[in-house]
């Protein structure tokens, strides 16, 4: 094939493949801005005929949306600042620091891998109830605070970090924790975003677990309270897009913003696992 | 031994969420699967009784559990391999020395990846829809008749698999994308000197290099696809017909509806043996084709 032509080929595809893949998310957006009811039509408008806010306003003062987006956007900071703080230091822990049973301790956490949260979600129901957490924000965020994957994702980038570093700073007296505090930490800065922006997203988009541990209104998360709404207004979608818009746009934001570090992460923790 | 005890107030606090809030419950699931735990058990500990295995012996015995373990596994079995080879075809593309702007590009083939499941799952629902739907208005400008996408049995399943494939496959594009960048340069360049063709490389460069990376990616995005749930909670409710009712959808309404916690925690066993079963196929066949090759 002639080169020129090659190149207009595989980049005339990629616009496409681009295109459609999309396209849903375009015209997400497209129909939230229509008037109730104008998405119903053959053939499926492409752009409202009148771009309308309506849908934002109802979406906000009638179905409490704002509400359940303060929630999950407390929920998943939370998550997050916790997170950080319980998987950077046991992460640097496995990676730097010699403890007894370390290699067998972290063994048997990527074991733990394999097993499916879904396993262990019905005790943890029982055990979230007993605690008095079912309907709280603790009910989602407690399980969550620490987890084996960003443990393993902060050991693997912490071991790059020099021994002869860390002993000058006991030689000259420090403790573990003022030398974790203001050497280690700095040169974890990349991982530390990378481990938060999955943390926010992961805990943002979550739907199974809060599904089961919120029932009460006043607690539910964004993608929750979406399905929930989803299933009294069948009809309403330019309503409903409006409120898939509301959801995905803040970790699309963020994924744009901080997508660096999330690929980063991402093949931190399979390829090279 | 102060360094020591330093470590260990590193890992302790982490070690004890994770024991906890995930060893101790799956600890306690199987032990709940051997209990009748219903809501009379719920309200008074003392209508607990251990049962032994009834719980997974009437499981394997309800058509609706084998109705979702034949839907899941064609969700699997379909929807995998169909995942894998958009995100190699995509990483493929991106990979090419002829693409321009391929931050761009990925950028936009990832970006489903990070969306929310319950809201681009409302976003295919309406496109997929009889009448209205985007995608058999394209349909029709070929002129195919309109499928009724999530209201026939034969057509709801290929739908969600359709909608999963389109939220997921950036995430391996990714890992694929990577795992092709690591292939040297000069295996092509030799090959092309032999006068190979762009097809017999890709069979016999890319494809056996890429082979640890696509056993990897096969892997994850298995274990993935056997916990399907979101995706028909929101589009189907299971339906039509339970065309779409998973394994896990089984176990959420035992569970959480029917308040049968003890058979849940038996299903979701169920499911994790099943996942291991699987992975351990598909490890074999990755071992017997490298004796071949």
């Amino acid at each position: 094939m002639n080169p020129r032509l090659a190149k207009a080929v595989v980049n005339g595809v990629l616009v496409a493949v681009s295109a459609i893949v999309l396209f849903p998310l375009l015209w997400m957006l497209s129909v939230s801005f229509m008037q109730s009811g104008e998405a119903n039509a053959f053939p499926p408008p492409l752009l409202p005929g009148h771009a309308t806010l309506a849908n934002y306003e109802a979406l906000f003062a009638r179905a409490g949306m704002g509400h359940y987006l303060a929630n999950s956007l407390a929920i998943a900071t939370a998550m997050t600042l916790l997170s950080l703080a319980f998987n950077l230091s046991a992460g640097y822990a496995f990676a730097k620091l010699q403890f007894a049973g370390r290699e067998r301790i972290f063994q048997t956490l990527l074991g733990a891998l394999l097993i499916p949260a879904q396993v262990a979600m019905i005790p943890l129901f029982l055990l979230m109830k007993w605690l008095h957490l079912v309907n709280s924000y603790g009910g989602v965020i407690v399980p969550g605070m620490a987890g084996v994957f960003g443990i393993y994702l902060v050991r693997q980038y912490a071991r790059s970090i020099p021994d002869e570093l860390l002993e000058a700073a006991r030689i000259d007296g420090a403790g573990e924790w003022k030398i974790f505090l203001r050497i280690v930490l700095p040169l974890l800065k990349p991982i530390v975003v990378t481990l938060a922006i999955f943390t926010f997203l992961a805990s943002w988009n979550d739907f199974m677990w809060p599904l089961i541990v919120l029932s009460d209104q006043h607690w539910l998360t964004a993608p929750v309270a979406l399905a929930a709404l989803s299933r009294e207004h069948v009809q309403d979608n330019e309503l409903m897009m409006a409120g898939s818009v509301v959801t995905i746009v803040p970790v699309l934001v963020l994924f744009i913003v901080l997508q660096r570090y999330y690929i980063q992460g991402l093949l931190l923790g399979s390829v090279k696992g | 031994m102060s360094s020591q005890r330093a470590a260990w107030t590193f890992v302790t606090p982490a070690m004890l969420v994770i024991g906890v809030f995930f060893g101790l419950p799956v600890l306690a699931a199987f032990a709940l699967s051997l209990t009748d735990f219903d809501l009379y058990a719920l309200a008074d500990l003392h209508n607990l009784r251990f049962i032994g295995l009834t719980n997974y012996v009437e499981v394997l015995q309800a058509p609706l559990f084998w109705k979702s373990l034949l839907n899941t596994t064609y969700f699997v079995a379909v929807g995998v391999p169909l995942s894998i080879a958009a995100s190699l075809g995509a990483a493929l593309l991106l990979n090419s020395p002829l693409a321009r702007a391929k931050g761009l590009f990925r950028t936009a083939l990832f970006a489903p990846v990070v969306t929310t499941v319950v809201a681009v799952a409302l976003i295919w629902k309406y496109l997929f829809h009889t009448r209205y739907g985007l995608i058999n208005y394209t349909l029709g400008q070929f002129g195919i008749d309109p499928v009724d996408w999530l209201g026939d049995p034969h057509y709801s399943m290929p739908a969600i698999i359709i909608f999963a494939v389109w939220k997921n496959f950036g995430y391996n594009m990714i890992i694929l994308l990577a795992g092709l960048q690591g292939i040297p340069v000069e295996l092509y360049e030799a090959a092309r000197i032999d006068g190979a063709s762009a097809w017999r490389q890709f069979r016999h460069i890319t494809l056996p290099s890429l082979k640890p990376v696509l056993l990897l990616v096969g892997i994850i995005t298995m274990a993935g696809y056997f916990q399907l749930f979101a995706e028909p909670y929101v589009m189907t409710l299971g339906n039509p017909l339970q065309s779409t009712y998973s394994v896990l959808y089984y176990m959420y309404e035992e569970g959480f509806m029917w308040w049968s916690l003890g058979r849940a925690s038996a299903i979701a066993f169920l499911l994790f043996a099943l996942i291991l079963v699987a992975t351990r196929v598909l490890l074999r066949i990755a071992r017997r084709g490298g004796d071949d090759a």
